[in-house]
Formats: C-alpha cells, structure tokens, sequence
C-alpha cells in the first residue's frame, strides 16, 4: 500500500506544549515539511528565543540554537558568517521581534543578511502571561492594557512588513495568515519562498504569520481564527511587500494581494 | 600591515590584540565603535579582508556580543572588544555565552566611569569582569596584561583558554595599554589547541542534532547544569592561574597590582632599591581564577599588603578574602581615570611602614627609561 500523507521526517514525535488551537504547533509542522522538501535537513541551522516557542528544538530534528531575547537575526548573522552554505533560519514573536529586537531585525534587513526570518505575530506576550505587544490591535485587551490599548499611552501597532518594506536590503517580504485552510496553504508558499530565497543567495527573506493565541486572547480556537480574519487582517493586511523575482516593491507599504 | 611573526613591530595595545586574534586563527570579528579601543575596531576593519575573515561593525555591542555567540556556535574563534558602557551593554550575552558554554574572546579596554565617565584608563571594571557582571553563577576566565607584548601573548592563550573550557575569557586592558605603542614580537606557533568543536553547530547532516542553550525547564536539570559548570570553574582555579612576583624574597611590604599600575608598581621598586627599602610585587595575570595560594604563602613571612589600582579598591577585596587576617591588607587608589604615580605609592609605603611619619625616604629622580615602556614624568 502505498503512504499518500505521512508525518514531515524533521518533526520529532513528542507530545506538544502549547495550548489548544495554538498557532505555533501549526507553524512548526510548516516548517518541517518544507525543510523535508527542500531536502535542507543535514544543512539547516535554526534559532528559538524565549517566547512560547523557546522549545522549538523539542520538534524540529536540526541543530539548533536557543537564542536571547530579541537577538536571534545578530546571533544568526553571526552563524551564517561561519556557514554561508547553510540554511539559517530564526523563529520569532512579535515581543521578540517588534519590541526588543527591533534594531537587530532592522539591522540585519538592512544587511541584506542572507537569512530567513519566521515571525509569529499573535499580537501578545504569550510566555509571560498575556502582556501588551508592539503588535497589540488599537483597544485590544492584555493583562498590561485592561482597559483595551489606548494609543494615547501605549501607542499604535507596528506593522513590520511596510517598515521593513522600505529598506533595500530585504528582499522578500510576505505577511500570511493561520486563520484558514486556505491561508495555511499560503503560509506554507511563503515561508518555502522565504527559504527558496536564501539557497539562491538573494539576501533577507521575513514572512509574518498572523497566529492565534486562543488563551490569552481569551476566546475560544474558533473564534480566534475568526479574530484573525476580522480584525487584525484590518490593521496588518495580508500578501507580498516585496519579492526578487517580481520585483514588488512597495516602499509605501502597500500589500500586492498574494 | 602585513603579519609576519618573529620580528618587532611598533603597535598600540589595540591593535596587538587585534594582530595576535587573526595570528590565533580568529576569522570572525565583530563590534562596535568606543573610545579607548576603536585601534582595535580599526585594525579588524583592515585586517579581517586581507585575511579572507568577517569584519563587521554591529549596530550596537548587543549585537556585537550577539554576533560573536552566533560565530561561536558555529565552531568558530571569534572575538569582539569595547570599553566600559559598551561592555556593560554585553553582559547579558556574556551570561549565556557562560550558559551556552560558548568560547569567546571579549576585550575590555577600560576607561573611567560610572556612567559615560571619561576615555582615560581605569581599573574599575574589576568587579563586572571577575565577579559575574551578567545574571547567575558564572565566571569569565579575565587575563590582565601589562604591556602590548603580554597582550599579543595573552590574546593567543585567550582563544586557547576559551576553547579548552568552552568559556568566555575577557582580557582586562585599559586606555593606557590599549593606546600606547610600544615593540611588540608576535610568537611563532600560536595556533597549537584548536580543538575539534563536536558540539558546533554546522547542519546534522550524518549525526545527531547539536543544540546550544542555556535553558533547563525540567525541574533539577539546572542545578544538575550548575554543579557541572561549578567543577569547571574549580578545574580552572587549579590549572590556570597566573601570577608574576617580583622581589618578594624577603619583601617587608608586598604591593599587589595589575595591568598598569602593576608597572608603576615596578617602577616604584625600581625607585626604591638601595634605599633600604624591601618592596616586593605581585603582579595577578589571571585576575580569575585569582592568584590566592601565593597571596597566602607571602602572607606568612610580609608585614603588609599594599594593593594599588585605578578604582575605588575592588581588587583589594579579593586580596583580602585570600589572605583573611594573616597580614594587614593596605589600599592605595586612584579613581577615575587618575593614574597614580611611583612616587605616590612610595609614599603610601612609608605611611604603612611607619604611620607616624618618623620614616622618611629620599626618593630618587627615577632614571629616564622611555624607551622601556611606561614612564609616567606627573611626579607631584
Ligand atoms: C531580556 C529579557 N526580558 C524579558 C524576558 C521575558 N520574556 C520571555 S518571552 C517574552 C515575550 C514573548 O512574547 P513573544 O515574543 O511575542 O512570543 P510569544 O510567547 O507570544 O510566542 C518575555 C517578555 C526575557 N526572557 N528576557
Ligand atoms: S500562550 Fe498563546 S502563543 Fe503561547 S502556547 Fe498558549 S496559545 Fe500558544
Ligand atoms: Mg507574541
């Protein structure tokens, strides 16, 4: 009998620790397959910082490096620099990529790092119990904005893909979706991208990945999706804000509708 | 400048260390711009090119010290370097670099603080280098050279150390041994422990995953990590700790100083023979581990200590805690960015030795050596 559907090879079997209807596990299993089809195993070099994906290493059977708050694009930069030939790529959260790690994200965009960046934006500080994130919708409540995000205090949401946008160095640049079957598809496009960017030498590649985070959003997995596609689709508009090989090129920020 | 070993060259501190690096097989440099080390940034910029390695200036020293963990564990010898405020900035790196078990070589060219302090030398990083300075139980193995020679030849033992321990080692300079040129010959053979890097991170391909973390959820594994990393350390105190004495055969007071003020030190010694006065030194090379067992021997047969540093007195209280209350421990120092001079220490010295004031000593002018090193002409 012949296998139609198995498990990627590069997902270790283990039960999981994220919560119910968590993006993450999603993401994880993403990555898996593409690396099993781009027959990249043996070559890739990951990289987790603290967030709700730290253990990421726990699912993913390549070397991998844990990695400081916010300072995965420098260590990977500096990992990269040693290995050109290898595929490095870092998993991040929106704290960790929008908040703390701004400059080394902005930096290594702007290096044209040849590296590929996932970053997991589910608009909160999932590890540290709910807090507000740079992503964090307008009125959006976190256990750091009870009341709902005032942009008065705490400002306004920072969308990554149009500021990276802007910078020559980034050469491609996606914004995708969990919220659908469809969108998990597109997902799994984009990041393969992302990854085809990087064997072909065309400098940084960083997809974002509007991900549920049932729990501390406090709604049900079903919901959240639905969150996803109605609100903060609004404030971080899905597809392409630059591609290579298509030149798009959208300094102003506006998306190409992949 | 071309590097060829065996023969002299006149350099900064500075640009020894950066030198004897790409000697010691360093490829991976990478940092970011501070006063009083930027000879060393400036030299990398230039050198690294030539010798097919990665110089880059990082957008800040988080990312410099980020950058060299990256190089690290990839397997490779990678060094970064700053002062003061940019070192501070690292430590939180240098803390998982210890968790990581990562070997890394960082250059601490040390200025006056707190704060933007000043650009001239210090000794007051002492504590952040030998005690910690970033989160939980680590340590940094810390070399001090005192001259552009010992630099060079402290900066191969460095990656050696590093490598050996997979730790990170620091090398505690300061403004003064970072900018001042002096003849420096680089040793023939420095690349003799490379060691096979198992562990490095260079793709599974036909073996098992290598991991490098710091992180031990699972309730014990971080104590179990801890003990391990705690036998390491103790490993070190017994092999590798470094000292120079001089005249401490029948020394009456021992001054015990590094870097720097262990020359002026020196010079004070100098200064002080045939007037009866017995000085001895004892110059700590590795400030961790610390030279404790000498201390202790000298202790028996001194009458004082006298530490001298450009700091508050931060060393002077691990030459306390070595030699607890066998021998009076005296302190003399200068904060930020003063120097002291021969003749203050000489000074200091007549005070511990007789307190009232009935000695009185006729300090030579000390002998015009420029061409040694050294030669501090402030005589107040
Ligand atoms: C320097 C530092 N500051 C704070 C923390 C605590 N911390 C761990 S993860 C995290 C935020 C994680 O949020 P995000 O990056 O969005 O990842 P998520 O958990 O949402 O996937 C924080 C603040 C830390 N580990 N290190
Ligand atoms: S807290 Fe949120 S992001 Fe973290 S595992 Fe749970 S659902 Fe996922
Ligand atoms: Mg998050």
């Amino acid at each position: 009998m012949q296998a139609l559907y198995s498990a990627p090879e590069t997902l270790i079997r283990t039960p999981s620790h994220y919560c119910p209807g968590c993006g993450h596990g999603i993401a994880h299993r993403l990555l898996a397959e593409i690396i099993d089809e781009l027959g990249i195993r043996g070559k890739t070099i990951g990289l987790a910082p603290v967030g709700c994906s730290v253990l990421a290493y726990n699912y993913l059977d390549i070397d991998m490096c844990e990695a400081a708050h916010g300072r995965p694009p420098a260590i990977a930069t500096g990992i990269k620099r040693v290995h050109p030939d290898n595929i490095v790529f870092t998993y991040q959260g929106d704290g960790d990529l929008a908040a703390i790690g701004m400059a080394e994200i902005v930096h290594a965009a702007s290096r044209a790092e040849n590296i590929t960046v996932i970053f997991i934006n589910n608009a909160i500080y999932g590890m540290t119990n709910g807090q507000l994130a740079p992503t964090t919708l307008l009125n959006q409540r976190t256990t750091t904005t009870p009341e709902g995000r005032d942009p008065l205090t705490h400002g306004y949401p920072i969308r990554i893909c149009e500021l990276l946008a802007t910078l020559e160095g980034a050469s491609f640049l996606a914004r995708t979706s969990l919220s659908s079957p469809k969108d998990v598809s597109q997902t799994k496009e984009a990041l393969k991208k992302g990854f085809k960017t990087q064997i072909e030498k065309k400098g940084f590649s960083l997809i974002e990945v509007l991900s549920p985070c049932p729990v501390y959003w406090r709604m049900s997995p079903v919901e959240s999706l639905k969150f996803i596609e109605e609100k903060m689709t609004q404030t971080f508009p899905l597809g392409v804000f630059k591609d290579w090989e298509k030149t798009v090129s959208a300094p102003g920020g506006q998306a190409t509708k992949v | 400048m071309k590097s060829s070993n065996n023969k002299k060259h006149l350099l900064t501190g500075n640009e020894a260390a950066a030198e004897a690096a790409i000697l010691a097989g360093c490829r991976h440099y990478y940092g970011y711009p501070i006063t009083p080390q930027n000879e060393l940034i400036n030299h990398m910029s230039i050198r690294m090119p030539q010798v097919g390695g990665t110089f880059l200036q990082a957008e800040s020293e988080i990312a410099a010290i980020y950058m060299a963990y990256g190089g690290a564990a990839a397997g490779a010898r990678v060094m970064t370097s700053s002062s003061g405020p940019g070192i501070s900035l690292m430590q939180e790196g240098i803390s998982y670099l210890a968790g990581s078990e990562l070997p890394c070589v960082i250059v601490n060219v040390q200025r006056g603080g707190p704060g933007l302090g000043d650009i001239s030398p210090s000794q007051a990083d002492y504590f952040q280098a030998v005690k910690g300075g970033g989160h939980g139980d680590y340590h940094n193995i810390v070399l001090a050279p005192a001259s552009a020679q010992e630099i060079a030849d402290l900066v191969y033992d460095a990656f050696d150390l590093a490598d050996r321990y997979r730790n990170p080692v620091m090398i505690l300079g300061d403004a003064q041994l970072g900018q001042m040129m002096e003849p420096v010959e680089f040793r023939k053979t420095p690349r003799t422990h490379q060691t096979v890097k198992r562990w490095a991170l260079t793709g599974a391909e036909g073996r098992a995953r290598n991991i490098v973390k710091s992180f031990y959820p699972v309730k014990g594994e971080l104590e179990t990590f801890n003990i391990r990393l705690q036998r390491k350390y103790r490993a070190v105190e017994q092999e590798e700790v470094r000292y120079e004495e001089v005249n401490t055969q029948g020394a009456e007071i021992i001054l015990v100083a590094y870097g720097t003020c262990a020359r002026i030190c020196k010079e004070a010694i100098r200064r002080a023979s045939g007037t009866g006065l017995q000085i001895g030194l004892l110059r700590p090379i590795t400030l961790w581990p610390f030279p404790k067992e000498p201390l202790r021997r000298l202790a028996k047969k001194a009458r004082a200590f006298c530490v001298v540093e450009m700091s508050a007195g931060q060393m002077v209280e691990d030459v306390r805690l070595a030699v607890l209350d066998r021998c009076p421990v005296h302190f003399y120092g200068r904060m930020g960015g003063g120097v002291p001079s021969s003749r203050e220490i000489l000074k200091k010295v007549l005070n511990i030795l007789a307190p009232e004031g009935t000695l009185e000593l006729e300090i030579p002018e000390i002998p015009t050596e420029l061409g040694k090193g050294l030669y501090f002409s402030t005589i107040p």
